[in-house]
This record gives structure tokens, C-alpha cells and sequence, in this order.
């Protein structure tokens, strides 16, 4: 049994279908790429996933528990923690105020300190800022903040929305070999992304959605070298 | 130096209140306008209490967890069931629980109003009092001042507290937090209406009388104190307060006496004109 099972997920905004009945799987231990064009569902289907929409029909099941069933700030205590769109980090916190509230659930306060360390480690831009008002950050720091804050709770799924957007190429390498990394060390990874190269180059398998449906799915090497990838997502 | 201390005084009353305001406004993204009435159902608490022949601690105690419980039960009952409702809605909603608060009071207690009972007062303090200064005026600023005190502490430096300022900045991300929010609303009622409480007891050492529209008037105060420094912000509710109480003595001892509200709604006018979040408030970032 997969990680993460999402099952013929369908969901509305009113009247407009967002999400035409979707299934894929998330597998321990992997990196996986849901990538798409602006408004083909992605970030809904994030949303879905922790419970900040609700479906229409469907099943989403984390490590056999039924989401649906959970309330969303019961989510992150599964061990499923998500970066959103945007970052969403408290601009008008320190950056020390932000990963703290990323371990909100936590009691064990020896735990907390150890996953700051673990943040500090990997982000050593938040260390030196810890006393800076988040919403003063470069973008790209910001994006190491959202990370940052989402690492707290020692997550075993790390959900990530468009972690690339608005930041320079070699911004995004910086934070895609960020991810590689925390991959290695035990997380599971669900990449949702628009920049479709950078993606399926540390995947290990992909999804394609397409205005609510998944179009093509695979292994993300090969997914590289498909023609019509390379026509309609890599720009080749 | 009277006239100071007596509006410090008035102030940190205001203040209180409008950080009832200024908390929900922020959390709940509501004008709870109930909540001057919360102060008046304090003040009945306290003058029924008394009437059991029950010393002021008890009736302290018992306005304190009235007002808690209720603040905590006009949301649940009144606004939760609102919760993504137009904000017309939900203004509408609250005018109507402050109505259906003054008429129950009203009912109850009869329109007239009632002195609270004769142990509602504070020891004098002969070496203060014959230079003027009440010590009503000086044990409602102190306790203000340490209200206010340990709230801010509490905000800074409790889970709960950092929470708050998660959801008064954004809900969805303190719930991707693991924050309950509907808890956080809750409490937040609770700690405004609890504080509401506190300004009541001191509005009553100054005028020892409970009437249905007793928090009226001090309520709309309040409310322009939160607008005057800006709306959500809680250092902004405890300048806008203090400002407006030393506003409105200064007032009433100079020859323009008569003119005290219309001073304290123009100075609402200019500071929102000069400033249009208020003293501290935030200006709020757009998202591109
Ligand atoms: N809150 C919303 N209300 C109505 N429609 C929405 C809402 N959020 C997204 N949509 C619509 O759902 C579709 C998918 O959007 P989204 O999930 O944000 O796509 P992506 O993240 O892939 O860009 C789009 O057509 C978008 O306009
Ligand atoms: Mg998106």
C-alpha cells in the first residue's frame, strides 16, 4: 500500500469542476512530480489533500487513515506537512516566531530544538536572520522560511507548491538540491510544479495534469525524454 | 496632574475594552458590537451578587466568569454559524445581540437605573485624597496598566498566544500549522469579554449605578479608541484607549466642556484622515 492513496478525487468550486476524478499514489521514500500549466488544478488538489477544500467525491488515505475524516489542523500531527502556494509565511513575525509555530503541535521541547538545529542546518541564511521580521526577507528566503517552518514537526510527507515561482534559476537549484537532500534523509516528497524540467529532474516519478485530469503519468527520466513533454512543458 | 491621572484612568478603562475590540477584529475578522453590552451584564452581575449579601471579591469573581462564559456563547451561538457569511451579515448579526442583551437586561432589571449596593466602593486613602486624586482613579489605572501588562506577555509569549497572532494573519496557513482556529476564536472571545469584565468593575467604582445601556456609551468610545489606533492592533487599542480617556478629562476641565464627545469623534475624523489605518495600524500587504 502506497504512503499517500488519492482515489477518483473529484472536486467543485460552485459550479466549475476543478478536479475531474484524479487517483495517484505517493510511495515511502520518494520524490513525486504533479506537474501542469497555471490553473490546471494543482494547487487544489494540495488544498484537497490537507483538508483546506473539501471533495465532492473521492478518497484520499494517508498511511491508511481517511483524510476526509480528519479535521485540517489534525493533519500535520499525521505526519503530513504542507508549504503552500505563496509561501503563506506570518510576515509580521521574527523569522524564530515562524519555525516556532511550525512546531506548534510539538510538546517534547529537546524535539523542538533538535529540528531547529535540523532547519538551521539545511537553512543557514535562517539562522543568521532569526530575529528578522519575515515579511523583510528576499523571496528566496522566504521560501527557506516556508520550508523551514514546515520541517518543525519532523514530517514523513512534505507537500510543496510551486517552490520555484518567482525566484532567479539559481535560486531555484539552490532550493530544488535542498529538497534532494531532505529527501535522503527519510522525507517523503510530493513536488507540485510548474517548471516541469527542474521537477522531473529530481523526481522519481511524475503525474501531468491538464485542467483537472491527469493526462500522462511515469517514470520521471523517461518523462525527460517524451517527445510531447518536450513539445508542451519543457519548451524544447 | 489630577486631570492626568483621572484620564489615564478613564483611559486604561477604554483601553481595556477596545482591546476587546481590536482582538476579535483581528482574529475573527468581526466588529463584534455586543460587546459594550458584555460590560453591562458585568455590572448586573456585580450589583446582584452584592444584593446576596456576598462580599465584592465573590461578585469580582462571579462578573469576571459570567462575562467569559458569555462572550464565549455569543460567538458560538451568534457568529460561529456565520463563520464565510457577508460581513453585512455578520454586523447586522452583532447590533442584534447587543439589542436582544439591553432588552433582557431590560426585562430583568427594569429600564431605570440601579445602584449596585453600598460595599461597591474602595477604602479611601487620605494621603492621596486630600490632593484630589480618587483611589478609584489610581487602583483602576495600576490594575490596567498590570492587565494589560501580562496580556501582552501572554500574546508574546504562550503557544496560545502565538497562535493568535498566526491566525490574525492567516487562517489557512495557522491551520496548515496544526492551529485549531475555531479554539482560537473562542478563546479570544473569552480573554475580550473577560477583559470587558474587568472595565466594568472599574466603570463602577467611578459611577456605582447599572443600567440596560450602561456599556453603550463606553463601548462606542472604545470602539473609536481601536479605530484611532488602528483596527487589530493590540499596542494600538492601549494608546487609542489612554489617548481618548486623557482626551475626554482634559476636556471636560477646560471651558469646551460641553463640546467633550465632539471632541473625542474629531479626533477619530483627523487621525483617520491624517493616517488611514490608525496610530499602529498595519497597512495591509496585497498579495501579488
Ligand atoms: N477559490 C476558488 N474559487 C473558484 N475557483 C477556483 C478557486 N481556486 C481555484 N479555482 C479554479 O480552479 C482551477 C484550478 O486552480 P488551481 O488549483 O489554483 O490551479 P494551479 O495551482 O494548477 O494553477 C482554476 O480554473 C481556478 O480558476
Ligand atoms: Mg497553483
Amino acid at each position: 500500500m502506497a504512503m499517500l492513496e488519492v482515489r477518483d478525487l473529484q472536486v467543485y468550486y460552485g459550479m466549475i469542476n476543478a478536479i475531474k476524478g484524479i487517483s495517484f499514489d505517493v510511495n515511502e521514500g520518494e520524490i513525486i512530480a504533479l506537474i501542469g500549466a497555471n490553473g490546471a488544478g494543482k494547487t487544489t488538489v494540495l488544498h484537497t489533500v490537507t483538508g483546506l477544500v473539501t471533495p465532492k467525491t473521492g478518497s484520499i488515505t494517508f498511511n491508511g487513515v481517511n483524510l476526509l475524516k480528519i479535521p485540517a489542523h489534525q493533519i500535520l500531527s499525521l505526519g503530513m506537512a504542507h508549504v503552500p502556494e505563496g509561501r503563506r509565511i506570518f510576515q509580521r513575525l521574527t523569522v524564530y516566531e515562524n519555525l516556532k509555530l511550525g512546531a506548534y503541535i510539538m510538546n517534547d521541547k529537546k524535539q523542538v530544538e533538535k529540528n531547529l538545529d535540523y532547519v538551521y542546518t539545511h537553512f543557514p541564511r535562517l539562522k543568521e536572520r532569526k530575529n528578522q521580521v519575515a515579511g523583510t526577507l528576499s523571496g528566496g528566503e522566504q521560501q527557506m522560511l516556508a520550508m523551514g517552518r514546515a520541517l518543525m514537526s519532523n514530517p514523513k510527507i512534505l507537500l510543496m507548491d510551486e517552490p520555484s515561482m518567482g525566484l532567479s534559476p539559481l535560486l531555484v537549484t539552490e532550493i530544488f538540491s535542498i529538497i534532494q537532500e531532505i529527501s535522503k534523509e527519510g522525507t517523503t516528497v510530493l513536488l507540485v510544479e510548474q517548471n516541469a524540467k527542474k521537477a522531473l529532474s529530481i523526481a522519481d516519478r511524475a503525474y501531468v495534469l491538464e485542467t483537472g485530469s491527469i493526462v500522462l503519468e511515469g517514470d520521471a527520466k523517461e518523462m525527460m525524454n517524451n517527445d510531447d513533454i518536450k513539445k508542451a512543458y519543457l519548451g524544447e | 496632574m489630577i486631570t492626568l491621572i483621572d484620564g489615564l484612568s478613564l483611559g486604561s478603562i477604554y483601553a481595556l475594552i477596545a482591546l476587546g475590540y481590536t482582538m476579535v477584529y483581528g482574529i475573527a475578522k468581526m466588529l463584534n458590537f455586543a460587546h459594550g453590552d458584555v460590560i453591562m451584564v458585568g455590572a448586573y452581575a456585580i450589583m446582584v451578587t452584592l444584593s446576596c449579601s456576598l462580599s465584592p471579591v465573590v461578585a469580582i469573581i462571579v462578573s469576571v466568569v459570567l462575562c467569559t462564559l458569555l462572550g464565549m456563547i455569543i460567538e458560538k451561538l451568534a457568529y460561529r454559524p456565520l463563520r464565510g457569511a457577508s460581513p453585512l451579515a455578520v454586523l447586522i448579526t452583532a447590533i442584534g445581540v447587543s439589542y436582544f442583551l439591553q432588552g433582557l437586561a431590560q426585562i430583568i432589571f427594569g429600564a431605570e437605573s440601579k445602584p449596585v449596593g453600598s460595599s461597591w466602593k474602595l477604602p479611601a486613602i487620605p494621603a492621596l485624597n486630600k490632593h484630589g486624586i480618587t483611589t478609584a482613579a489610581l487602583v483602576t489605572l495600576i490594575c490596567g496598566i498590570i492587565i494589560m501588562v501580562v496580556l501582552t506577555l501572554f500574546i508574546k509569549c504562550t503557544k496560545t498566544g502565538s497562535a493568535m497572532l498566526a491566525v490574525s494573519e492567516d487562517r489557512g496557513a495557522a491551520t496548515l500549522m496544526g492551529v485549531n482556529v475555531n479554539k482560537i476564536i473562542t478563546i479570544t472571545f473569552a480573554i475580550g469579554s473577560a477583559l470587558a469584565a474587568f472595565a466594568g468593575m472599574f466603570y463602577l467604582l467611578q459611577i456605582p449605578n447599572a443600567e440596560p445601556m450602561l456599556g453603550a456609551m463606553p463601548g462606542i468610545t472604545a470602539f473609536t479608541a481601536a479605530v484611532i489606533g488602528g483596527i487589530g492592533s493590540i499596542p494600538g487599542a492601549m494608546v487609542g484607549g489612554i489617548l481618548l480617556g486623557v482626551v475626554e478629562k482634559f476636556c471636560l476641565a477646560s471651558p469646551l466642556s460641553s463640546y467633550t464627545v465632539a471632541v473625542k469623534f474629531s479626533l477619530l475624523i483627523i487621525i483617520l484622515l491624517v493616517k488611514p489605518t490608525g496610530l499602529l495600524g498595519k497597512v495591509s500587504r496585497e498579495k501579488v
